[in-house]
């Protein structure tokens, strides 16, 4: 499988990723080896192979549910680029 | 004073329990020669002197009233990756600039809590992505090796390359690094150090930037085997913040160092001889394998099939969780913003400004492998092929074999800048070839130097062992080390 041009923008665009056009041209050559690399591992015979979800053969443990931290409020937002009495500033997104 | 810094960890450590030198003695003498090799090998980039003083101050004063940690008074850097209370925590990406985090890392707070002091934070591929340590925004490492008789700089390899040449060069006693396809036991072979990637869950990952969550481990860069197995027992834990943290009690690795072989199986796996490898690693291996056969150990041919599959798998498996995991750098909550005329333009922005082209290669690879369509294609495929790869490796163990012996990188350390591997991604990713597999079946592996090749640059052999059988490896390793020496590069800066 390859990847045009089209394709590279709209994986930017979901990736969040602003391209200029020479960019995604670049990005596109480089994209295709890569795919083209990984492109070997259709041959290989999965059939009634289980994917591997856990490195370790382990039941993950879990927490209590219990409220065990906070009151961090200023912690939380102390390297944010924009705060206001302890909330995220962003631009306006509803009009 | 410079004499101090040539102390192994075991060493300073006698001489420290003795008294016959203070914590703070120690830690000046390597905050002079951070300052003076610094600014030629770029290993560091952040030093905190103030706070390694005031850390070894205590130490001294822990020291002087008989409650001295493991690691008490310790000189130890830290690689980007892990946070740091307060302290420069950017996994070298411009997208975390200025970030100082309000809390510490599990593995880092366990090596405090054993009275190491902090000397700085360590250089390292952006997000822990490269083999070559120039991915940093930061800029390259420059290897403290020199091939004899030439001038060229070289890499340290990487992600880990900081935390290699800060170790090789002594600007510290030892280091922390992580390991995600290779990036502890490559830069570890470039540079002639040791470096162990435990078992996956052996170290918590509570703190550290995430990079492939199903690939990343902690573990250490050292001198020497015993200085890692000493450091790797203040690395390991168990820890409830990290989900995938093993319920095991950590071994005193230490105490594996000097057992015998007697009876043990060494699994040599024919699928590692690749096709233009050159002579010397090959020559290196069979040392390797002569080493071990004279220390009692038997050694078998032993067949991983599915080892060609494993770069592969991983250039799928990595970008993926990693694309998923960068997802949270957006320019709100802390780093780099890049202001736009909408929410979306702000954050595409922020992004395209604040990652390396190395990084948004990843995401962009990741992002389309997960996409609407291509996900059994791809991602699936991949985690089937990693079930094999981790099934190879289960056979030869329940075959009867201890551990396995392969080289360490199919090269040494190759130069800055170096226009082949630059102009295709895909041959730097080559570089990952033999320690990529450990990875994906999460299993422990350890790179110890093993010789030097017609240029006079170190090769490194790996051996790789069980699921928590850092044991075996520690004293496999120490056997090699034994045979083969400890290697120094020549001082030019």
């Amino acid at each position: 499988m390859s990847v045009d041009l089209a394709t590279v923008k709209r994986v930017a665009r979901l990736a969040r990723l602003a391209v200029s056009e020479e960019e995604a041209q670049k990005m596109m050559g480089e994209l295709n080896g890569i795919l083209g690399f990984v492109e070997q591992l259709s041959e290989v015979n999965v059939k009634d192979v289980e994917p591997m979800t856990s490195v370790t053969p382990m039941v993950m443990r879990k927490r209590v549910d219990v409220v065990n931290d906070g009151d961090k409020a200023a912690d939380i937002v102390a390297n944010a680029p924009a705060t206001t009495e302890n909330f995220f500033m962003v631009p306006k997104v509803v009009e | 004073m410079t004499e101090l810094t040539k102390l192994t960890i075991a060493e300073a450590r006698a001489k420290l329990t003795a008294k016959e030198i203070s914590a703070v003695e120690l830690t000046d003498a390597y905050l002079a020669a951070i300052e003076a090799v610094n600014p030629v090998i770029n290993a560091y980039v952040a030093v905190t002197p103030d706070k390694a003083r005031e850390m070894a101050k205590a130490s001294d004063a822990r020291i002087a009233g008989g409650k001295a940690g493991a690691l008490e008074g310790i000189p130890l850097g830290i690689k980007d990756l892990f946070a740091t209370r307060d302290v420069h925590t950017q996994a070298c990406s411009h997208i975390l600039d200025g970030f100082k985090p309000k809390y510490e890392s599990t593995v880092s707070q366990n090596l405090w809590d054993d009275g190491a002091v902090m000397l700085g934070k360590l250089n390292m591929d952006e997000f822990a992505m490269g083999s070559s340590n120039e991915s940093s925004y930061y800029g390259p490492v420059i290897n403290p090796w020199k091939a004899e008789g030439s001038n060229q700089q070289l890499v340290p390899g990487g992600s880990s390359g900081g935390s290699a040449a800060a170790v090789a060069a002594q600007l510290c006693a030892g280091a922390t690094a992580t390991d995600t396809g290779g990036s502890i036991r490559q830069p570890a072979a470039f540079t002639g150090t040791v470096g162990i990637k435990p078992t996956y869950g052996r170290c918590s990952r509570w703190g550290i930037v995430a990079f492939a969550s199903s690939l990343d481990q902690a573990g250490p860069i050292a001198r020497d085997v015993r200085d890692a197995a000493i450091l790797l027992k203040s690395m390991a834990s168990v820890d409830a913040k990290d989900t995938t943290s093993v319920d095991l009690p950590v071994p005193d690795y230490e105490a594996a160092i000097g057992q015998s072989l007697k009876g043990m199986k060494i699994g040599i796996p024919n699928e590692y001889r690749v096709e233009g490898m050159p002579e010397e690693i090959e020559k290196v291996w069979q040392k390797g394998m002569d080493w071990l056969k004279d220390a009692g150990a038997e050694i078998v041919n032993i067949s991983l099939p599915h080892t060609k599959y494993a770069l592969p798998a991983y250039y799928i498996v990595a970008p993926a969780e990693a694309s998923s995991n960068l997802a949270r750098y957006d320019g709100v909550r802390y780093g780099l913003r890049v202001d736009g005329k909408d929410i979306v333009d702000m954050y595409e922005k922020t992004r395209a400004a604040g990652f390396g082209k190395e990084v948004k290669r990843r995401i962009m690879i990741g992002t389309y492998v997960l996409s609407a369509g291509y996900y059994d294609a791809y991602y699936l495929q991949a985690q089937k092929v990693r079930t094999l790869i981790k099934r190879d490796f289960e056979i030869a163990f329940a075959n009867g074999v201890d551990a396995i012996l392969t080289p360490a990188t199919p090269s040494s350390a190759f130069g800055i800048a170096d226009e082949d591997l630059a102009s295709d991604p895909v041959k730097m990713y080559l570089n990952d070839i033999f320690t990529v597999t450990v990875n994906m079946a999460g299993l422990p592996g350890m790179s110890v130097p093993a010789g030097l090749d017609h240029k006079g640059l170190p090769l490194g052999l790996q051996l790789i062992g069980k699921p928590f059988d850092e044991e075996t490896l520690f004293k496999t390793a120490h056997v090699i080390e034994q045979a083969a020496g400890t290697f120094s590069p020549k001082k030019w800066w």
